[in-house]
């Protein structure tokens, strides 16, 4: 035995095997579930498109007609679309709750690592976001918005929501395999983030204490909503620093958006072993 | 083939927690935080260690239950060992469902992608070999139909297609894959054969021994998550076979049904033995013995003792008596206990057969005792012929040869 066996083989893992396979398997499973999304509908792609609208559409009428929250916000209708389709990445992204779970058939068949699953969801997820920030994009030229260097910011922000969204998305999805109350805990949690978060309102026109708009801005996405209103829409709208009242208090919503990540990456990598025995 | 082995399973061992009562939800756990959850401990391989040369068939049998799939899903890596260590050489592949990955609402063409890239391809392989994978399938008039709309039989020729246009250097099997009519399986084997042909070390997962003799060059056999035997194919299935009909072979009709007899002596118990010892599986082409015991109560000279063997469709296949050999019974005592074997070459086919032993007066009437069907065996064997026998044959075949004008 004079050449070498090479080393014992590792298991299933998290991250595991050669990177280039990690992101093929992420990027067809991502590709594949996006054009599953509208299978057999009419309008196909477009829904992606429509579908924020729409929701749009409604919050729009509600929130400038019946209940006046948008009147004092300029460019509200630009910032009430861009927060939605933030927010709605948020929400697609982070329904990788029960993707583990889901994707049961690939895991118990064949060696991959297991993490390309919810990475592929929040992509999924990105890939919309692209698409319905062209759509924001175009609003908000024809609402008069101009084009500013500041726009840069962007991809910065959106980069840190991803980070957000993949962390829970890791998180969640870890400790469903094993708590199957997660799903629907998590949905309340989103219903109850949606109004927490400044989507249909400013934080700046709530006309509530410092203190409670303090609070509100502690959450990363909020944070994270403000800053590209600020950078994208509107320079006179308060920068994500101005409204949490300080820079040292965006230290909170950044603390909590890496602790997300790095707590989802270490539940994940810890249980990535057990999934396919635990399912 | 090389020394080094291309696979090596290093006492490797796997538990299984099986939960009374699996706290699945948060209520649970939050009502009752200190109540631990009893739970067995399934020990589902232990210390199993083999090494597979490199070009090797290997199989892996065993019976339900007995490891063989866990023993697959750790090869895989899709489970992860509790001890000792697999150690392997090139490239694996896992073919342990085919379609892994399959959408019925896409397409052909969206669906070997995804396969071949789930089974380890790059997208730019599987892009170069998708015109191989449709043409071996004989699917090109349908690439762009949507595979619900396939029927099951092209479903699993897509599949196997792309399987077999994956390269590995070692590929691990499951007998799942060799489902489907004998021609699809002939096609599987061939394709198998191929790859073992072309250099490639194959793990094969089975209980078919019909299967394991014609491919594989050795077989491990697995009961109770150890390894019971290494070695060649044929060693490897009548030791499978036995392990599987052991507890079967002693279903009896208890010979009462339909007994009949004057009560001049009984017939105790019938049994057979091979190898000289009592059992209940024969091994084809083994010696064999079927005994019978009788019991004398009132004098009686010269009877005859006869056995018949059945299948269990209750053909007859073959009936002895003493008077047929030169095993005379003479004058029996009340008391006299007397044993009438008969040894043969086992040619049986494979399969359940039984035992009817019955006594007469001398000339061939009144019936002492007749027990139909009084003990019972399992004829096992690696090939079955179709037939009742396979009884040892030499063939030929001359090409050329014309009927004398």
């Amino acid at each position: 035995m004079s050449v070498e066996l090479g080393p014992a083989i590792p298991g299933p893992s998290a991250l595991g095997g050669s990177p280039r396979r990690f992101v093929y398997l992420a990027l067809t499973l991502a590709v594949t579930e996006f054009k599953l999304r509208f299978f057999g509908s009419a309008l196909g792609y477009l829904w992606q498109l429509v579908r924020p609208l729409m929701l749009f559409g409604v919050l729009y009428l509600v929130f400038t007609q019946f209940v006046k929250v948008g009147g004092r916000v300029p460019f509200y209708p630009v910032v009430l679309l861009g927060n939605i389709v933030l927010f709605t990445f948020f929400q697609e992204g982070t329904g990788a709750v029960g993707s583990v779970v889901d994707r049961e058939s690939l895991v118990r068949k064949i060696h991959f690592p297991r993490m390309a699953i919810p990475v592929s969801v929040v992509l999924t997820a990105g890939f919309n976001l692209v698409l319905n920030l062209c759509v924001v994009m175009i609003f908000a030229l024809a609402s008069g918005v101009h084009p500013r260097w500041s726009w840069l910011q962007a991809p910065v922000l959106v980069a840190l929501l991803a980070v957000l969204v993949l962390g829970l998305a890791m998180l969640l999805s870890a400790l469903y395999v094993r708590y199957r109350d997660i799903k629907p805990i998590w949905e309340v949690v989103l219903q109850a983030l949606f109004y927490a978060t400044p989507v249909i309102y400013a934080v700046e026109a709530l006309g509530v204490s410092d203190r409670i708009r303090e609070l509100i801005m502690m959450n990363p996405i909020a944070a994270i909503l403000e800053q590209f209103r600020h950078a994208v829409i509107d320079p006179g709208a308060p920068t994500a620093a101005e409204a949490a009242g300080g820079t040292l208090h965006l230290l909170v919503p950044l603390g909590v958006l890496v602790a997300a990540f790095v707590v989802g990456y270490r539940v994940f990598d810890r249980a990535a072993p057990r999934i396919a025995e635990e399912l | 083939m090389s020394g080094v082995p291309a696979v090596s399973v290093e006492e490797v061992g796997k538990e299984f927690r099986l939960p009374h009562e699996q706290a699945h939800t948060l209520k649970e756990r939050a009502l009752h935080p200190f109540r631990r959850s009893g739970s067995d401990r399934l020990h589902a391989l232990e210390d199993v260690s083999f090494a597979v040369a490199e070009g090797e068939f290997f199989g892996i049998v065993g019976r339900n239950g007995s490891g063989k799939s866990t023993l697959l899903k750790c090869l895989a890596g899709i489970y992860k060992v509790d001890r000792g260590r697999i150690r392997m050489r090139g490239r694996l592949s896992t073919f342990i469902e085919l379609g892994v990955g399959f959408n019925p609402d896409l397409p052909a063409r969206d669906n070997v992608m995804i396969n071949g890239i789930m089974l380890g391809l790059s997208p730019k392989e599987a892009l170069r070999r998708f015109d191989a994978i449709i043409a071996f399938a004989e699917l090109e008039e349908f690439v762009d139909l949507k595979l619900k709309n396939y029927s099951s039989g092209m479903q699993v020729r897509l599949a196997f297609s792309v399987m077999s246009q994956v390269d590995a250097d070692v590929l691990l099997i499951d007998e799942v894959l060799a489902v489907g009519d004998a021609a699809f399986q002939q096609k599987c084997f061939d394709v198998f054969q191929r790859m073992k042909d072309a250099g490639k070390t194959i793990l094969f997962v089975t209980h078919d021994m019909a299967a394991v003799n014609r491919f594989c060059d050795r077989a491990v056999l697995l009961e109770r998550g150890r390894v019971e035997l290494i070695g060649p194919p044929d060693h490897v299935g009548a030791r499978y076979l036995q392990r599987n009909f052991d507890r079967e072979g002693a279903v009896v009709d208890g010979g009462e049904e339909g007994r009949v007899g004057d009560g001049t002596a009984e017939i105790v118990e019938a049994w057979f033995e091979a190898d000289g010892v009592r059992t209940d599986v024969l091994p084809q082409g083994a010696e064999c013995t079927v005994s019978v015991r009788v019991r004398v109560h009132r004098e009686v000279a010269e009877p005859a003792i006869a056995v018949l063997l059945e299948n269990e469709r209750h053909d007859p296949l073959w009936a002895v008596s003493n008077e047929d050999g030169d095993a005379p019974s003479g004058l029996h005592a009340p008391g006299d206990e007397a044993v009438f074997s008969v040894t043969f070459r086992n040619v049986f086919a494979p399969g359940r057969i039984h035992v009817t032993p019955w006594m007469v007066h001398a000339g061939g009437a009144p019936i002492i005792d007749r027990r139909p069907r009084l003990a019972a065996a399992v004829v096992t064997a690696v090939h079955r012929s179709g037939g009742l026998v396979d009884l040892p044959c030499a063939m030929r075949y001359e090409r050329g040869v014309r009927e004398p004008a």
